[in-house]
């Protein structure tokens, strides 16, 4: 168990946005959550990574209690994150962005800095190259020097992903990762995302809200309705369950269930996928 | 140990325990407990009467009537714009300074002797519009081309415009000060206090209930307050928004106005560099009371003329500090950046609406 | 045409400033060319043709051009009224500006008479037309004569600085023996400063195809030349100078060091700081107390008193930084305000008089010794301070291409996605603070040892406006800005003597039309300008009632 939450509560004022959650994710696996607009998703995203203190509750991370600690000591722990709505740095360079990711990894200190020792020589090439493979890998080669709000909606949240894969993490968290793609952009995302999983060994945990994409990877799922959890399981089963349809019909059509590409588990999910 | 500092952390309000908040709450203890033992000295030495403290009090009053005019400006514009209004002091200078003429002018003919109550109220209007006018353009000209941009430009636009106000001023009428004529029906006592004293506070209070019930009952008002709370539902229902806006500078102005005259009638001169004080301090009254939030800024202002006029004498001079007075400006700017630091939120509480 | 008279009103109003702040008159004793031309008149001509400028910007053919003549008509009916109305009605005792020679000044020397409003009408509606023209010239040839024009206004304005160090001839010929530039002079500047870059275009053009085969090197070389060329000027400066110009220079490099030090907390990690005079003011303070035989104690020489000084100084950027570190960026900027307010205010107490000298301040601070030298002439001086800013500008560039810098950068675009990478905030701003301090507090002990004394009056807010100021013309984060900046605000008001009584006035105008027209600054850094654009393309875009919230913030 790589990660989990213990009866996470966060409350809001009067808002319980979380409320006695638990939950485990697996090592070397894509979990996915999912829900209706309000559940309580990036919430608990921002208390796994420290950007939120939970008022109840703990989170561990290999056995390990990570509440209550810093977003920069949570980073350096092996955790990183996207962000919903893309936060890149957008005015610096696509190369810059990724190494502030190395950033923890690259060791060098002010004096080196200053006076271009040997160690900071070595560690800035040892980033570049670093960095460079990264956007290699993810797909971005060749364009180090763009200014990041120059890229395409979809490069940028790749490489938003390329920045994050730089804290060299264990585990990484997705915020809606295909939000505001066209088809073709998400099963490019779907297959790196399974890339990410086989080929790098990563953990990640996935916040979507497009049916087509949790069906299509996840090997597990679990979802949220008002802070709490009200299913749990492998995606055909999840999306049987009555609770979830209620959920998220019973609130009205456009709470988020993306119906148009929502699938009955069937042959058709697979060619998708291998499309 | 994560736990330990977890559960700390929700006790102190969800925040983290770091090494720099215990530093500087080490710093605080420590001045509390300077400021504790200062006044027990002074209070214990008997070396002022209750007379004297009375005076300090009542002088307290009513600067701090004439903060919470000025704050309210500042608080009023953070709720509709989230930007700090840098250059309010230069408006409350420039109805001070241009009323200035105005009460020159009415005294050269008798006026001020004759009619004293309506001279006053000639002056007060007078600033008032000429305030208002100034704060208007300021936000036309100098913030409303910025509405979108990243905090800090409008900022630095505000000291910017707060520098040219007021060597502008200097330019025009020079750098000298301008002495204000004595309104003889306010001189002397009553009830043993400066009368000019109970009118300054009681003026305050007057405008500030003129604020109120304006917020509350009039359209404009109810704009403005629709704007400071969601901008973007307001505009969705139908609210001029960016004539909302400059209705909160014009009202902000009117009363900045108001207390330049209140100001005047106290401590007599104007000056163009008169503004950036009493701006700083009525900033920090606003954030004492809670930026955004109304009665907080009124609050802060009273607050803090009275700390600001009770102070040096209590707890400066007990620490057997010469010259106390010197330092009451330290004071106002010691509060502004422990407040900053330790709740900038305010003692009331923000009041501001969805972030817009 | 609503455009025509929104642009004439706003000229209208400028006119009307500039006029009764005084500065028109102060300016009149300054003369450009001739004794015929002073800058005020330029300044008014200036006016006239910005308001044609900006009102022909969208004119299409030439009746649209006959409108920009109007802001100018307009510009010149308020002028005479104001000259009409200063000459007829005693208005002196408010507005202390309006004396009797003002409407001279305004009617261009002619009088408030019925000659005058026709000059002024004429004038105005010419050189408004004029400036609507300009708009139909192509950008590039346009941008030249600007230039043109702007050097040849610098070179006669600085005629009292320049004909000293320009060869006797050169100065007969360039210079009236009165007043400004002679006819001929105004010529062959202009005519100089335009005609170098058509040259290099034209031979450019020319060479065209075969120039390719070998630009990068010779391109390399000329750039090398030129900068060992600059470097010999700067380094020779106080022989040629003279001492004057080498005081003007030390001042100018004391501000390009602070300007360096509050890069590294505003341009670079996005710090407001308000109340940098602090670290000048502890600097310069510090050097007095510990080399100064006035307060007792103790009396170091000059190289130790200073290393301690900028010790002492890192230590207060830390003690201030620590506090602010998790305010956000409007609070950070009062806060800094304040502890600026509170150092000058403590200094200037009775009750830290014995310590710190009081109102009366310090003096008899230690001068450098180098073996038997002693440096104590601006001349000398200057090259103490040129090495400072050399170091602060190699400190300011390495730390930019380092993780460091990085982590700034980080944290000025985005703190909270800072911290999520991994980026210790408290330690990166303390960082950025102590190093930012560090050349301010050098900055200070220099000045204080420089000028032999340390009086209270010289550590107000306003030198701390006066350093944003300066980076915020020279563009936040751009480090050649800093030259700019620190050239334009601090250079000139010294040179020019009438600049000085405005300062703080331009000041304030750079700041507020800085911000609204060029906020990436004269000289920028390639990010901001980017950043910048955005934002106003954004707010261009986004009118309230269509603003949806886009959650940029998080959480």
């Amino acid at each position: 168990m790589l990660l989990e939450a213990r009866k996470v509560t966060k409350r809001f004022g009067g808002v319980v946005a979380l409320h006695d959650l638990d939950l485990q994710v697996q090592p070397q696996t894509i979990h996915s959550v999912i829900g209706p607009n309000g559940a309580g998703k990036t919430t608990f995203f921002n208390c796994v990574t420290g950007f939120l203190v939970p008022d109840e509750g703990e989170i561990l991370l290999d056995g390990q209690p990570i509440t209550g600690l810093r977003p920069d000591q949570i980073a350096s722990l092996g955790i990183a994150r996207t962000y919903q709505t893309i936060r890149l740095f957008r005015f610096l360079t696509v190369l810059d962005n990724v190494l502030i990711g190395l950033h923890q990894h690259v060791k060098y200190g002010f004096l080196d800095a200053v006076l271009r020792s040997r160690r900071y020589h070595q560690s800035e090439r040892a980033a570049e190259h670093e960095a460079r493979e990264l956007l290699r890998y993810i797909g971005l080669a060749g364009q180090e020097h763009l200014v990041a709000t120059n890229l395409s909606y979809g490069d940028q949240r790749r490489l938003e992903i390329a920045r994050a894969l730089a804290l060299r993490p264990r585990l990484l968290l997705l915020d809606e990762p295909t939000a505001g793609m066209n088809p073709y952009e998400t099963n490019q995302m779907i297959t790196l995302i399974r890339r990410l999983r086989d080929e790098r060994g990563m953990t990640i945990l996935l916040i979507e809200h497009d049916m087509k994409v949790v069906m299509n990877i996840s090997d597990l799922v679990t979802v949220l309705d008002f802070g709490e959890k009200i299913a749990e399981g492998k995606p055909a089963d999840v999306q049987a369950n009555p609770l979830v349809i209620e959920a998220y019909l019973g609130r009205g059509a456009a709470s988020g269930l993306d119906t148009r590409a929502a699938p009955l588990p069937s042959e058709e999910s697979v060619s998708d996928a291998a499309s | 140990m994560a736990t330990a500092t977890r559960r700390l952390a929700t006790l102190t309000g969800g925040r983290r325990v770091d090494p720099t908040m215990v530093i500087a709450w080490t710093i605080g203890t420590a001045l509390l407990v300077l400021v504790l033992v200062g006044s027990y000295r002074t209070l214990a030495s008997g070396h002022y009467t209750s007379g004297q403290w009375f005076d300090f009090v009542v002088f307290g009053l009513a600067q701090g009537g004439i903060y919470a005019l000025i704050a309210l400006g500042y608080t009023m514009v953070y709720g509709v714009l989230r930007m700090i209004n840098f250059a309010h002091g230069e408006v409350f200078m420039s109805g001070a300074f241009s009323a200035f003429f105005l009460a020159d002018f009415l005294e050269r003919r008798g006026f001020i002797a004759e009619y004293p109550v309506i001279s006053l109220l000639l002056l007060l209007v007078f600033a008032a519009v000429v305030s208002m006018t100034i704060a208007v353009v300021l936000e036309r000209v100098a913030y409303r081309p910025l509405r979108g941009a990243p905090r800090l430009v409008p900022l630095i636009t505000a000291v910017g415009a707060s520098f040219f106000l007021q060597y502008t001023f200097r330019g025009l009428f020079g750098s000298g000060v301008r002495v204000y004529p004595t309104v003889p029906l306010l001189e002397g006592t009553t009830f043993g206090i400066q009368t000019k004293l109970i009118v300054v506070f009681l003026g305050a209070l007057a405008t500030l209930g003129i604020l109120w019930a304006f917020l509350t009952f009039s359209r404009t008002g109810l704009a403005i307050r629709a704007v400071a709370e969601d901008r973007e539902a307001a505009a969705l229902m139908g609210v001029n928004v960016d004539r909302a806006i400059s209705s909160t500078f014009a009202v902000g102005g009117a009363m900045a106005g108001v207390a330049g005259v209140l100001y005047a009638l106290v401590f007599a001169q104007v000056q163009f560099f008169m503004g950036f004080l009493p701006g700083i301090k009525a900033f920090t009254s606003a954030v004492l009371g809670g930026i955004g939030n109304l009665p907080g800024a009124a609050v802060g202002g009273l607050v803090l003329g009275l700390v600001e006029s009770v102070g040096p004498s209590l707890f400066l001079d007990g620490l057997g500090i010469p010259a106390a007075h010197q330092l009451k400006d330290v004071i106002a700017f010691t509060i502004l950046v422990l407040i900053l630091i330790f709740r900038p939120t305010g003692i009331l509480g923000e009041r501001l609406g969805s972030r817009v | 045409m609503r455009r025509a008279l929104t642009f004439g009103l706003i000229g209208a109003a400028i006119g009307w400033h500039l006029s009764l702040v005084g500065m028109l008159e102060a300016f009149a004793g300054r003369w450009l060319i001739g004794q015929s031309l002073s800058l005020s008149s330029v300044l008014l001509l200036a006016l006239l043709f910005s308001v044609g400028y900006l009102t022909g910007r969208h004119a299409a053919d030439g009746r649209d051009l006959a409108t920009t003549a109007v802001p100018g008509l307009l510009l010149g009916c308020a002028l005479w009224a104001l000259a009409f109305l200063v000459s007829g009605v005693g208005l002196r005792h408010i507005f202390v500006a309006a004396s009797p020679a003002l409407p001279g000044i305004v009617t261009f020397g002619q009088g408030p008479d019925v000659g005058g409003l026709l000059l002024l009408l004429a004038i105005g509606a010419a050189v408004g037309l004029v400036g609507g023209a300009a708009n139909w010239i192509p950008a590039a040839p346009r941008r030249v004569v600007l230039i043109a024009l702007a050097v040849t206004v610098l070179v006669g304005l600085l005629r009292d600085v320049l004909s000293p160090l320009l060869p006797s001839v050169l100065t007969g010929l360039l210079y009236s023996p009165r007043g400004g530039l002679s006819v001929s002079g105004t010529f062959i500047v202009f005519g100089l400063t335009v005609a170098v870059p058509f040259v290099r275009a034209m031979t450019a053009a020319q060479l065209g195809g075969w120039a390719r085969v070998r630009p990068a090197g010779t391109w390399r070389q000329r750039q090398r030349a030129l900068r060992v060329l600059t470097v010999l000027l700067v380094m020779s400066f106080p022989l040629w100078g003279g001492i004057f110009l080498s005081n003007v220079a030390d001042f100018v490099g004391l501000y390009i060091l602070m300007g360096l030090g509050l890069n590294l907390v505003l341009g670079f990690a996005g710090l407001l700081d308000l109340g940098y005079v602090a670290f000048f003011a502890i600097g310069a303070y510090s050097m007095a107390i510990l080399t100064s035989p006035e307060l007792g104690a103790l009396a170091l020489g000059f190289w130790p008193g200073l290393l301690l000084a900028v010790a002492i100084t890192v230590l207060s950027g830390i003690l201030i930084g620590l506090p602010v570190l998790r305010m956000r960026g409007d609070y950070l900027a009062i806060a800094t305000l304040g502890f600026g307010e509170i150092v000058r205010l403590l200094v200037l107490s009775d009750w830290l008089k014995p310590h710190l000298g009081g109102a009366q301040g310090v003096t008899r601070i230690a001068r450098p010794e180098i073996g038997p030298l002693v440096i104590d002439r601006p001349q000398e001086y200057f090259y103490l301070i040129l090495v400072s800013c050399g170091l602060g500008w190699f400190l300011s560039v390495r730390l930019r291409d380092s993780r460091i810098g990085r982590a700034w950068m980080a944290i000025r675009e985005d703190e909270d996605v800072a911290q999520a990478m991994g980026i210790n905030r408290v330690t990166a701003k303390l960082l950025a603070f102590a190093t930012g301090a560090s050349l301010g507090g050098l900055s200070g002990a220099l000045f204080a040892s420089l000028v032999n004394s340390v009086i209270p009056q010289s550590f107000s807010i306003l030198v701390s406006i006066n350093v944003v100021a300066l980076l915020v013309l020279g563009g936040i984060g751009s480090l050649p800005g800093i030259l700019v900046g620190a050239l334009a605000l601090v250079g000139l008001p010294e040179l020019l003597r009438e600049f000085q009584e405005y300062r703080l006035l331009v000041y304030g105008v750079v700041l507020v039309v800085m911000m609204i027209w060029r906020p990436a600054g004269l000289w920028p850094e390639e990010t901001r300008v980017r950043e910048l654009e955005e934002a106003a393309e954004e707010a261009r875009a986004m009118a309230p009632a269509e603003m949806v919230a886009t959650g940029q913030d998080g959480a």
